[in-house]
């Protein structure tokens, strides 16, 4: 029986010929992630371990995102933990603010992830980098203590979901509204343990943007990771952003698969999750009526340049509508930049809304945007868990920047249709 | 080795932001984060779980983030045990990894309501609802696991070994 592209990863780095679905491996590491909530706890977990250092100093990677810049003296407290320990350790992918990006736009950008890789991180969305071809999922502190330990890990291997995707998607049809289709459809455990694997002709119109918001939310499926093959256009940002060798593995023709979906990409609308579970996904033109609050364009999900052109295509020469909040946060400092320059940055401000230097922030109720009992965000982010966002008694609508950026404009939950585009 | 308690039962998608909000995530002690565990969603949990106490849930429990504050916080809340029909894969790695037991059980997790008193036997995986007189069996722990659990983590299993 052949293997799945995960499958083939994970046996090439546990040094076997071929692995099957619920087989226990070890595996080695080629990157351990850890932010700024989970790296002291697995400091601290490392330090009762009878180790000494970190098993390759050039295979961590350090990145104080989520409550920085540090909002309060506690969370201070915490980056100055992991910035002791990165530097004790010499460290060499430590980030703190200034260079910090979101650590999952950061870390493809900056070289450090390739196809091929195996990489665990002490956060959920460490998935991402399966749009690169690359095996990487979230883990707890413990698990990055004994990786940043030994440089290995074990896994139950993962059987795997196939959507095979066709069609070319429509004029604001984005990654995120195929990847709130896709957990409409499956629900939020309808990958639990499990691969999804992402192939078909529709790939080609995605771009690695696309990609990254798709897999980035594999665990809102549920799934261990979410994968794309290695195609031209992976090849060539790879090649534009690492020196690091990258191998491409590809899935063999008779590999199993627990289900297939097709979706075709030409008949996807936009998407919106309602609360309080990223599954309660309503297409746009669905007759509701919303008000909101706030909107927040950024995250791991979506605060890529092309995520912010498309927002700010939106807003351009418009304004956010009296009463509403609508704060934009790149997620890397090089998004930043190149947003300034393409003059996207002063589209935002011009139209009312504030922009803010990369951080998680909002998305998960840290700072930078909370909200108060009974009001509502259209945010970009990945999760509208009961609190995500603060108030226990607030409600976050999950949506792609287009529609962010529309809704923005009207005050209202709209897609960009609605402002005539 | 065995736990009994009174158990707190909850639904389905129980998420580790419910569990444990991000806005305590600024200080990682296990005794400041079980002051807040499940505040959004039960407000009372804090205040009235007791050492042995027993969660029972539907699906999907501990998805969401990676955060291992969240089985920190349910295991300093003094609960012994969560069962539950299904458990996102990382709380399910976490959990054992800090010593918290837990067990999936779809059955056990149907036929235990709030309040009931529910004794589990790890070695055999017998759950056994004193309220209402049934039993469920479980996955017995297998010695590893118990090994971690006594230990209080997979870290100081891997020192004590």
């Amino acid at each position: 029986m052949g293997m799945t592209m995960t499958q083939k990863i994970l046996a090439a780095h546990a040094g076997l010929e071929t692995v099957t679905a619920g087989q226990l491996i070890e595996a080695d590491l080629d990157l351990v992630l850890g932010n700024d909530v989970t790296s002291p706890v697995a400091i601290g977990e490392m330090k009762k371990m009878n180790v000494e250092g970190v098993f390759d100093k050039d295979k961590i990677a350090i990145v104080l995102d989520h409550f920085t810049p540090n909002k309060d003296i506690k969370s201070a407290e915490l980056c100055k933990c992991a910035k002791d320990f990165a530097y004790a350790n010499s460290i060499t992918n430590f980030y703190e603010t200034g260079e910090v990006g979101i650590e999952h736009a950061l870390l493809p950008e900056k070289g450090l992830v390739v196809a091929g890789d195996v990489v665990i991180g002490a956060d959920s969305h460490t998935c991402t980098y399966g749009a690169l071809g690359a095996f990487s999922t979230g883990v707890g502190s413990t698990d990055m203590a004994a990786g940043m330990a030994t440089g290995k890990a074990w896994f139950k291997v993962p059987s795997a979901i196939k959507f095979h995707l066709t069609g070319k998607p429509g004029k604001w049809i984005s990654g995120k509204d195929v990847i709130l289709h896709i957990i409409g459809l499956i629900g939020v455990d309808g990958a639990l343990y499990k691969s999804m694997e992402f192939t078909g002709d529709g790939i080609q119109y995605l771009s690695m943007d696309d990609r990254f918001a798709m897999t980035n939310m594999a665990i809102e499926a549920g799934g261990k990771n979410g994968i794309f093959p290695v195609d031209d256009l992976a090849v060539e940002y790879m090649k534009e952003h690492s020196k690091k060798e990258y191998k491409i593995y590809e899935a063999d023709e008779d590999a199993e698969y627990e289900a297939e979906y097709t979706i075709d990409l030409s008949q996807l609308k936009p998407t919106v999750a309602f609360p309080h579970l990223p599954e309660n996904t309503r297409t746009i033109d669905e007759d509701f009526d919303i008000s909101i609050d706030q909107v927040v364009i950024g995250s791991c999900t979506n605060g890529r340049i092309s995520d912010l052109r498309a927002a700010a295509e939106v807003m351009k020469g418009r304004k956010v509508a009296k009463g509403v909040r609508a704060i934009i946060i790149p997620a890397t400092q090089a998004v930043y930049l190149q947003a300034m320059e393409e003059g996207l940055l002063a589209t935002f401000i011009k139209a009312g809304a504030a922009v803010s230097t990369p951080t998680c922030g909002p998305c998960l109720g840290g700072h930078m945007g909370i909200l108060a009992k009974g009001e509502r965000a259209v945010a970009t982010t990945n999760r509208n868990f009961v609190g995500r966002m603060g108030d226990p008694e607030s409600e976050v609508y999950l949506a792609s920047p287009a529609v962010a950026a529309a809704s923005a404009v009207t005050g209202k939950i709209s897609g960009p249709e609605e402002l005539g585009l | 080795m065995k736990a009994t308690g009174k158990v707190f039962k909850y639904g389905d998608n129980v998420d580790t932001d419910v569990i444990i909000p991000a806005r305590y995530l600024n200080v990682p002690d296990p005794q400041e984060l079980a002051k807040h565990c499940m505040e959004d969603i039960d407000t009372d949990f804090a205040k009235q779980v007791k050492q042995g106490d027993i969660i029972v849930a539907d699906k999907n429990f501990g998805c969401g983030s990676s955060r291992e504050h969240a089985p920190i916080a349910i295991k300093a809340s003094g609960v012994s045990c969560v069962i539950a029909e299904t458990f996102a894969r990382i709380f399910y790695r976490n959990a054992i990894n800090i010593g918290l037991p837990i067990i999936e059980c779809p059955e056990a997790a149907k036929g235990i309501e709030a309040g009931d008193e529910v004794e589990i036997d790890f070695d055999s995986g017998k759950i056994y609802n004193r309220t209402k007189g049934t039993e469920f069996q479980g996955q017995a722990f297998p010695e590893f696991m118990q090994k971690i659990i006594r230990a209080e983590g997979l870290i100081n299993y891997i020192n004590n070994k």
